[in-house]
């Protein structure tokens, strides 16, 4: 990577590959103007990778598509110049902006299964972007195929004749990502592009992209809600709030020292490596972003910043500049001393006791589905064990089967014969109607997303209230007393009871999904991705939230996320699941330490880490395998970086305790795996 | 050409909001061109259907040979019948009998469908392909023919043509109820309900059902739109209202074959009472859908 | 989801859907009316007559056996003996559909086109005037009884203006344009009925299609606007345009019943009218049927041609 010189200011001589001076981009929702960003000013030097991070509803995609032109309908650039190259975009004309279009700026964005034509093969997809240039058809097909061939597709041909759906999603953003590259642009937007992708997956991409700017000379803007990724990805940092840009700065300054309290405040909610719940809570940001169109005289920090004082209440601060990068902050200076939001005194730990009979058992737990004719193995021969008082974390990436184990311990779905759910040493049946009240009430959930979770036609009141009455059976006169009980419990205001889910912000409604899961005083919460629908200012209020709620009531969890952090911040324990098999199992520390599954290993190395201590990096070929066939003998075999060979193709390796506690599914002796490190794997790992 | 995105504009403010999705609806509808030109149509019809006996100069029944086939005059406003009945008098009262049965039919379609639709959406398996079998084949049948193949089987009144146009409606209305029902049981809040321990009606009817309300409402404008099509359509073809009613089908079935002799007066009026009619009712639909459906 | 390995499938869901209709036309014209001797002579007739008329029509047998009876023969291509003009209904059948198939390929021919392209210019337009009105005006054409339509369109065009035939039968030895020319006053009721909700179909898709993501790809592609039109909106947006054109056959029949009778045409509609008003119940079901039919058929091509048009649906999903 090139490092830049952090601030390009106007006496370079060469024009940024992109300037933006006071952009107020503005949407008209039912008549009312609501300004989505306001007077945005930052420049992308040439060569430059420039990120732009921020929460959902900061703005940040509306800056991508002011930049293409491409604004919805009701959307308008009102003020401010955007110079691509030295030119002004603005003042383009129909025909000039096409042309920019076809030669200077692209873009990739989120879901690259919608950004590409269903009904037209992939090649003539691609070779349309020569075709452009004026080059005859066959000239164009073999140009795309030598594209798709420098994105790392393995068989470039092959892939021309197929259409999108034919493709998994790693396979179309590398598509995207080729015909986006394809007219060499002097500036290169990605907006979230790997959002959405399985962390191995993502980790691929990344580093494609980071590879290609390397070969191409591209400028790029990052866009992306994800700070890690930015981290990694990028040399200079804008931090978006609200549609003003609070912070800009050099990647590794911004995110070892930020001097603005919102990105300090970011940073702080994030489980950094290492963190646990019993080393104390994570810091919160309080508060709400403020609605669009807000007229804010001041600060528009101010309502949720610590430091916040009458002064930054009355007089909005500039962006200062603080030689080399700038805060918008009256007292940037004092930034990082940010009085924490949330006391860090960690809620009293529960000593878990495993000698006790578990809470929840289960054994060969297995769940096949008939799809089409074949038979899905979502699930084989689980045998988990969870106790009072514990977490336990299920970690996998899509296909796995976590969801599925979940529904199944829930008897929302019912396991195959022969597989036994326990609890409290008592069998459980497999469905949920034929479950006993108190079973039923011992188990409940934590949906991912609150909007589906929450019947949006029914009031907060009527929400817990009935899951009052069914699962606590609480007599109607005690009725209210118990519901203020509960909701003051997830710290939701009285005021909120009379109101329906559309008009509560997402932690709002996710605290209502935590109280009407705890109002029947449940045994065990499933926790299924409860934090990854949330912003990440918000997602620390509800870990906090989580792990207070189960050392008061000693509650266990089985967690389940994608997100290796917050896993192992909450969870005491956790199990790798991969196709429906468990990979690895044991306690959390034990788990991220090693002796590592090959699998466990990719996955840890996949995840980009903030501090940007770049680890060994270990990445696994090609993309997981369909569950309808999965791989015979290790299910892993056909990506593991570490096959020993025919045996692996062969054999399903039996689950192996590598130490007390802690077991491996693997062929390799447990002590090779903790010592053995392998080589990182070649750049061009042919695709599937 | 305009080749932009669709509205990405930001969702609405996160902050509690007075005033339901209800009251926000009414709004736009009250703003809506379409919907007030259409419910001033309506209810106008309605208007005439319940009062426009009492105010009309002559009696819409009253046969007068000895003045037939008049052409329009200052007598009479819109001319004479072939019974010499006033033409003005019979449109103003002509819309009460099909928009008594019309409504009552949909109402019936719509209680059945959505019943159904409930049933076939939530418990999905054997009955649900059971009776979309028999849907598809009740829908192989253009409307005006399942109903003119009841009606001459049952007989023509006003409860047969009510019956018959609701049952046909019924499984239009559950198809759409039935994908709507499909979507919101997909939807977490249903899989809470169960780990409540609720029973399946009151998952069906209280948790369900107020989410699936704007579709059913919706399907049931359209709907009575149809309705007025179908009866108007089967009067004309004297399957529908009978004689001496003044509706208007029934009124242009009576006279059609005079119209190469230049009564144009005698069919031309009611045929436009009709086009307002349904044309009102559909407006009014689209204002609706307009609302319920962004 | 279906693949065309589900055609099989489809072919067989058909067949019970046809199946289901012949029962439920079954017991519409057989069993709902009861007593058919006593419906056909009038109450006043001889019970002994009565009784001999149902022996002579079959209708006094097991109902399992009349329906066995008449499934079997209809699948043969007999159709049974006309209560009312004592022959064999089937050649009334042939030839009344053949004139049927004459108007509603006037129609089609005329409606198609037009209102795909009235549908598309409305979605490149969307929210502008010119999209209100087409929806609007749409709307309303496809919402006025085809017998009110045709009723002011004759007053138009054949009594005031005298330039279109006003009875749809066409001199004999009438050459293929002649017929056209007869048919097209009748066809136009059709045309307006079918023209909004097609309009209103393309038009949806077209919205669709323009508000997707692989459009924005290709306009920042830089793309020509034409050749995003072209290859990339309407190829998505016209497919599911199909289907709905098939499925409007269905009721292109409903209409067709209305429109024959006003225009005194001797098609299919005109003689499941004629059946129904005698009480001719084997005519009359031999003619639901056969709409019946045809409307399955034109389903099940369409879902057929809409297959093998899509390649999600053709080649499945990724292996």
């Amino acid at each position: 990577m090139t490092p830049t010189a952090p601030w390009q200011g106007e006496m370079a001589s060469a024009p940024d590959a992109l300037s933006i001076r006071d952009l107020d981009v503005a949407y008209r929702v039912r008549g009312k103007v609501r300004q989505v960003l306001r007077g945005l000013s930052f420049q992308v030097g040439r060569g430059e990778s420039y990120g732009l991070v921020g929460e959902s509803g900061c703005g940040k995609s509306t800056v991508a598509l002011a930049i293409v032109r491409y604004l919805a309908r009701n959307g308008r650039v009102r003020a401010g110049r955007i110079l691509l190259d030295g030119r002004d975009l603005l003042a383009l004309g129909e025909a000039d902006l096409r042309k920019l279009r076809a030669t200077a700026v692209s873009m990739v964005y989120q879901d690259p299964g919608r950004a590409l034509n269903p009904s037209l093969r992939v090649g003539a997809q691609v070779a349309e972007v020569f075709r452009l240039q004026g080059m005859p058809q066959a000239e164009a097909l073999d140009r795309a195929a030598a594209m798709l061939a420098r994105v790392q597709i393995a068989d470039p041909s092959s892939v021309m004749g197929r259409y999108p759906h034919q493709l998994s999603g790693g396979m179309q953003q590398r598509v995207a990502i080729a015909m986006a590259l394809a007219i060499n642009p002097k500036l290169l937007i990605l907006d979230e592009p790997t959002t959405g992708l399985d962390a191995t997956v993502e980790a691929e991409v990344l580093d494609l992209i980071a590879r290609l700017r390397g070969e191409f000379a591209t400028s790029i803007l990052f866009i992306s809600h994800n700070l890690a990724v930015i981290a990694r990805m990028c040399d200079r940092v804008g931090v978006l709030y609200a549609g003003l840009l609070v912070e800009e700065g050099g990647t590794r300054e911004l995110f070892d020292n930020p001097r603005h309290p919102y990105t300090v405040g970011l940073l702080r909610c994030l489980p950094r490596r290492g963190r646990r719940k019993d080393h104390g809570r994570l810091d919160t940001i309080p508060g709400l972003l403020p609605p669009p169109g807000a007229d804010i005289a001041g600060c528009v920090f101010a309502e949720r910043c610590a430091h916040a004082d009458e002064y930054c209440r009355a007089v909005e601060p500039p962006l200062y500049d603080l030689g080399g990068r700038a805060s918008r902050c009256h007292y940037h200076e004092r930034a990082p001393d940010l009085p924490r939001a949330t006391p860090s005194d960690p809620a009293a730990p529960i000593a878990v006791d495993r000698e006790e009979r578990p809470v929840l058992r289960t054994q060969r737990l297995a769940k096949t589905f008939a799809a089409g004719g074949h038979a899905v193995h979502a699930l084989s021969a689980i045998s988990l064990e969870l106790w009072s008082g514990e977490t336990l974390g299920l970690v996998g990436e899509s296909g796995s089967g976590k969801t599925t184990l979940a529904r199944l311990l829930l008897g929302l779905i019912e396991a195959d014969g022969g597989s036994v759910i326990e609890l409290d040493g008592g069998q459980l049946p497999a469905a949920i109607d034929r479950r006993t009240p108190d079973q039923v009430k011992a188990l409940q959930i934590v949906f991912q997303n609150p909007d589906s979770a929450l019947n949006r036609s029914h009031t907060v009141r009527h929400l817990i209230g009935r899951a009052l009455a069914k699962l606590a059976r609480v007599p109607a006169p005690q009725q209210l007393e118990r519901l203020l009980a509960f909701t003051r419990a997830v710290r939701l205001a009285d005021r909120y009871l009379a109101v329906r889910p559309r008009q509560l912000s997402g932690g709002l409604k996710q605290r209502v999904a935590i109280a009407r899961a705890f109002a029947g005083e449940p045994r065990i919460v499933v926790c299924d991705e409860p934090t990854s629908a949330l912003d990440v200012s918000v997602q620390a209020a509800i870990l906090n939230l989580l792990a207070d709620l189960q050392a008061t009531r000693r509650v266990s969890y089985v967690f389940i996320s994608h997100d290796l952090g917050t896993v192992r911040y909450i969870s005491d324990r956790i199990a790798v699941l991969y196709l429906g098999r468990l990979m690895e199992l044991g306690p959390a520390e034990q788990v991220f330490r090693g002796p590592h599954h090959p699998y466990t290993e990719a996955l840890l190395s996949a995840v980009p880490s903030l501090d940007g201590s770049v680890t060994e990096r270990i990445r696994l070929k090609g993309d997981i395998p369909s569950a309808i066939r999965p791989p015979s003998g290790c299910v892993f075999h056909t990506r593991c970086p570490r096959k020993l060979g025919s045996i692996c193709e062969d054999q399903e390796p039996p689950l192996i305790e590598a130490e007390a506690g802690h077991a491996i599914r693997c062929h390799i002796q447990a002590r090779d795996l903790q010592r053995e490190r392998p080589a990182p794997m070649p750049a061009e790992a042919p695709a599937s | 050409m305009s080749m932009q995105a669709a509205d990405t504009a930001p969702a609405p403010a996160a902050p509690a909001r007075t005033g339901g999705a209800g009251r926000e609806r009414l709004r736009l509808l009250l703003r809506s061109g379409t919907f007030l030109a259409g419910a001033a149509i309506v209810a106008f019809w309605v208007a005439c259907a319940l009062f426009g006996s009492d105010v009309v100069p002559q009696d819409p029944y009253a046969v007068d040979l000895m003045s037939k086939l008049q052409a329009p005059s200052p007598d009479h406003w819109f001319g004479t019948d072939r019974l010499g009945r006033d033409i003005f008098a019979r449109v103003i009262v002509g819309a009460r009998d099909i928009l008594t049965i019309a409504p009552l039919a949909t109402v019936l379609g719509t209680v059945l469908g959505t019943t159904l639709g409930l049933i076939m959406g939530y418990f999905r398996g054997f009955i649900d392909e059971a009776i979309s079998r028999l849907i598809e084949a009740v829908l192989a049948l253009p409307l005006v023919i399942v109903a003119l193949l009841a009606l001459v089987a049952l007989g023509t009144s006003y409860i047969t043509v009510i019956l018959v146009i609701g049952l046909i409606f019924t499984p239009l209305i559950a198809r759409t109820v039935r994908s709507a029902v499909l979507t919101e049981r997909g939807l977490d809040y249903v899989a809470a309900a169960r780990l409540r321990g609720e029973n399946p009606f009151y998952i069906m009817f209280i948790e369900i059902l107020p989410n699936v309300v704007p579709p059913i409402l919706v399907e049931s404008t359209v709907r009575l739109g149809y309705a007025i099509f179908t009866v108007a359509t089967l009067s004309f073809i004297g399957f529908g209202i009978q004689p001496p009613s003044a509706d208007w089908g029934l009124a242009i079935s009576d006279s059609y074959g005079l119209i190469n002799g230049g009564y144009w007066w005698t069919v031309l009026f009611d045929a436009l009472a009709i086009a307002s009619l349904v044309v009102g009712v559909n407006l009014v639909a689209d204002g609706v859908q307009g609302v319920f459906e962004t | 989801m279906s693949t065309l390995r589900a055609i099989p499938r489809r072919l067989l869901l058909s067949l019970i859907t046809l199946w289901i209709l012949s029962v439920i036309v079954f017991i519409g014209a057989q069993l709902l009316p009861g007593d058919v001797g006593r419906a056909i002579l009038g109450p006043l007739a001889d019970p002994r007559a009565v009784a001999n008329l149902n022996h002579e029509l079959g209708v006094d047998r097991p109902l399992l056996v009349q329906y066995w009876s008449w499934i079997s023969h209809f699948a043969t291509g007999d159709m049974g003996m006309s209560y009312t003009m004592r022959a064999p209904i089937a050649p009334f059948i042939a030839t009344a559909l053949g004139n049927s198939l004459k108007l509603a390929a006037v129609a089609f021919v005329l409606v198609v086109p037009l209102a795909i392209f009235g549908g598309v210019i409305a979605a490149l337009n969307v929210g502008r005037p010119l999209d209100r009105i087409i929806t609007v005006l749409g709307l309303s054409a496809t919402v006025v009884p085809e017998f009110v339509s045709g009723i002011v369109l004759i007053l138009i065009f054949g009594v005031w203006l005298r330039v279109l035939p006003i009875n749809a039968n066409w001199p004999p030895d009438a050459g293929p344009l002649t017929q056209v020319y007869y048919l097209l006053l009748p066809s136009l009721p059709l045309f307006l009925v079918l023209f909004g909700y097609i309009a209103r179909m393309a038009r949806a898709g077209t919205v669709e299609a323009l508000d997707a993501d692989y459009t924005r790809t290709a306009v920042l592609k830089g793309l020509p606007p034409r050749t995003v039109l072209w290859r990339h909106v309407l190829r998505n947006a016209l497919l599911p345009t199909i289907t709905v054109i098939a499925t409007q056959v269905g009721y292109l029949i409903g209409g067709l019943v209305v429109v024959e009778v006003l225009f005194h045409y001797q098609g299919i509609g005109s003689l499941i009218y004629v059946a129904a008003r005698s009480k001719d119940f084997p005519t009359l079901e031999a003619g639901v049927l056969t709409v019946g039919i045809i409307y399955t058929v034109a389903t099940l091509a369409a879902d057929v041609l809409t297959s093998m048009l899509n390649p999600r649906v053709r080649l499945g999903a990724a292996a």
